[in-house]
């Protein structure tokens, strides 16, 4: 059966480059980064070589680049070491309502915990007002955390003025990039980010790796204590296969990444209007052009819940994701198409496509080939579809 | 994560549909927790006749839907109305633990048109 993967905001293959590379730092080059001996220099070696080429790819200095076991842990680092730096200087924290768990989880086990937290709303869109935040702000904020781009609409948030804002406070600034690395050029300094969480494996890189920008001069607590390693901020023996080749795709990426955008948009162009052509009550979530990355489709079929219009896809091997509660894990569907005020029976026929290098339009065409019948199938087993079913027959 | 037999029913469903001579229907669920499902009953003396359903919800909304209906097709009220959600759920072969109380209904739906044809019979 043919298999068409469009999940990429979930994982990405590992670039075949990326995954030869590594191996070599797996069987033959496996010494210790801090030992002494020739073995621990040519891992050290290829581990500061990874650093440059993460630390290249956002416009940060290598200095600035702490390893770590991805994403969450990047966020656990940047929210959890920065209150607790600042702790003296106050209480309040703002993060927007669209952020990944590991971001607002944190958050909220901070709150659970004595802090205060200001919990920004965003538009229909997705996207956050500047407005709102430098309302939010007070005397005692000691830390904003926003997204670059959000996961599952591909919302792209006012990061500059939102840096701005924090820099003119002398608050720090924290910003989830996970999504955004590799799509959208990252200038750490133009976008005035104190901290930036960043991910491998969203990048044709492996799981398990990731990293934490820290500005120069921007103190963080560590969450890992031990051996010192990344200059005392994350302790334990780098992932070296997986920091290297992280620093590898990063290097890839970086050469890719125009190319990649333009076809990208076009596709995603292509299967958004293709949806709307072909299917009934359809809306698409997040906004469209410029402000959503040029990899993310979403869009609410209404009568339909998101798990059957899964399981019915990946019956043709077709991989996408949904925001409906069956696939959150809780009885609630996503917290973001909720925060743009969607509701729930609209927000539970969520789909989410996300592109990736190897997919084509021939395989898009499939894809708008096939949805329609799906959609077909399960409304006409929906009761709430029988208004519409009754109207059309009585024509 | 499904069971074959699960899938099955998701895939082929039995009874898909509605009953135009229904004498009792019921229904559970709400669009808001992702669920809803239908049940249409053409109940004769004390047989079910026939019966149909219509379900909005995830793989397993649609296959517990689609075997309460294959499970009481023929059968007697009396019989219908002891078939349980988890009995439904075992027929299919298990339900994953997090759809045990979420999507596992089907047969509060069955109880419902039943009494819901009780109540139509004595003219409430």
């Amino acid at each position: 059966m043919r298999r068409i993967y469009l999940d990429h905001s979930a994982t990405t293959p590992v670039d075949p480059e990326v995954a030869a590379l590594m191996m070599t730092y797996y069987t033959e080059k496996y010494g210790n980064p801090s030992s002494v001996h020739a073995f621990g220099r040519e891992a050290k070696q290829a581990l500061e070589e990874a650093r440059r080429q993460v630390a290249e790819l956002i416009g940060a200095t290598p200095q600035e680049i702490t390893f770590t076991s991805g994403g969450t842990e990047s966020d656990n680092l940047a929210i959890l070491g920065t209150v607790e730096a600042m702790r003296k200087k106050g209480k309040h924290l703002i993060t927007t309502a669209i952020e990944h768990h590991a971001v607002l989880e944190t958050f909220e086990y901070l709150e659970k915990n004595g802090f205060e937290l200001t919990v920004i709303p965003v538009d229909a869109e997705a996207i956050v007002s500047v407005e709102d935040v430098r309302k939010a702000i007070r005397p005692d904020t000691i830390l904003i955390s926003v997204m670059h781009a959000n996961n599952e609409v591909g919302a792209i948030q006012p990061i500059v003025e939102i840096g701005n804002l924090a820099k003119e406070r002398g608050i720090t600034f924290h910003v989830d990039a996970v999504q955004s690395l590799g799509k959208i050029p990252i200038n750490v300094k133009e976008l005035n980010v104190d901290l930036m969480t960043v991910s491998s494996h969203k990048i044709y890189g492996p799981k398990g790796v990731g990293a934490l920008y820290i500005r120069k001069g921007v103190h963080i607590v560590p969450l890992a204590h031990g051996g010192s390693q990344e200059k005392r901020r994350r302790s334990g023996t780098e992932n070296t296969p997986g920091i290297i080749g992280f620093g590898k795709a990063c290097e890839l990426i970086g050469k890719r990444m125009a190319k990649e955008t333009e076809f990208q948009t076009k596709l995603r162009d292509r299967f958004m209007n293709g949806i709307l052509e072909r299917i009934e009550y359809v809306k698409v979530n997040g906004p469209t052009g410029e402000k959503r990355l040029a990899n993310n489709v979403n869009v609410s079929i209404r009568f339909v819940e998101g798990e059957s219009l899964l399981l019915s896809l990946d019956m043709l091997g077709i991989a996408a994701s949904s925001g409906s509660a069956c696939t959150s894990g809780s009885l609630d569907p996503s917290h973001v198409l909720l925060a743009m005020g969607l509701v729930h029976e609209i927000a539970h026929g969520s789909l989410r496509f996300s592109l990736g290098r190897q997919n084509t339009e021939e395989e898009i065409d499939y894809v708008l080939e096939q949805l329609p019948k799906i959609v077909d199938r399960l409304r006409m087993m929906s009761p709430l579809y029988d208004q519409v079913l009754h109207s059309k027959q009585a024509q | 994560m499904y069971t074959e037999k699960v899938m099955d029913h998701f895939t082929n469903p039995r009874n898909v549909g509605e009953l135009e001579n229904a004498n009792g229907v019921g229904e559970v669920g709400n669009a808001k927790c992702g669920d809803i499902m239908r049940i249409y009953l053409d109940i004769e003396g004390d047989v079910i006749k026939d019966v149909k359903f219509k379900t909005f919800g995830c793989g397993a909304a649609v296959a517990t839907s689609s075997m309460v209906t294959e499970m009481v097709k023929g059968k007697t009220i009396e019989e219908a109305l002891v078939i349980s959600n988890a009995a439904v759920a075992e027929a299919l072969g298990g339900l994953p633990p997090a759809k045990m109380h979420c999507s596992n209904l089907a047969a509060d739906a069955l109880h419902k048109a039943i009494e819901n044809y009780r109540e139509k019979q004595l003219g409430i």
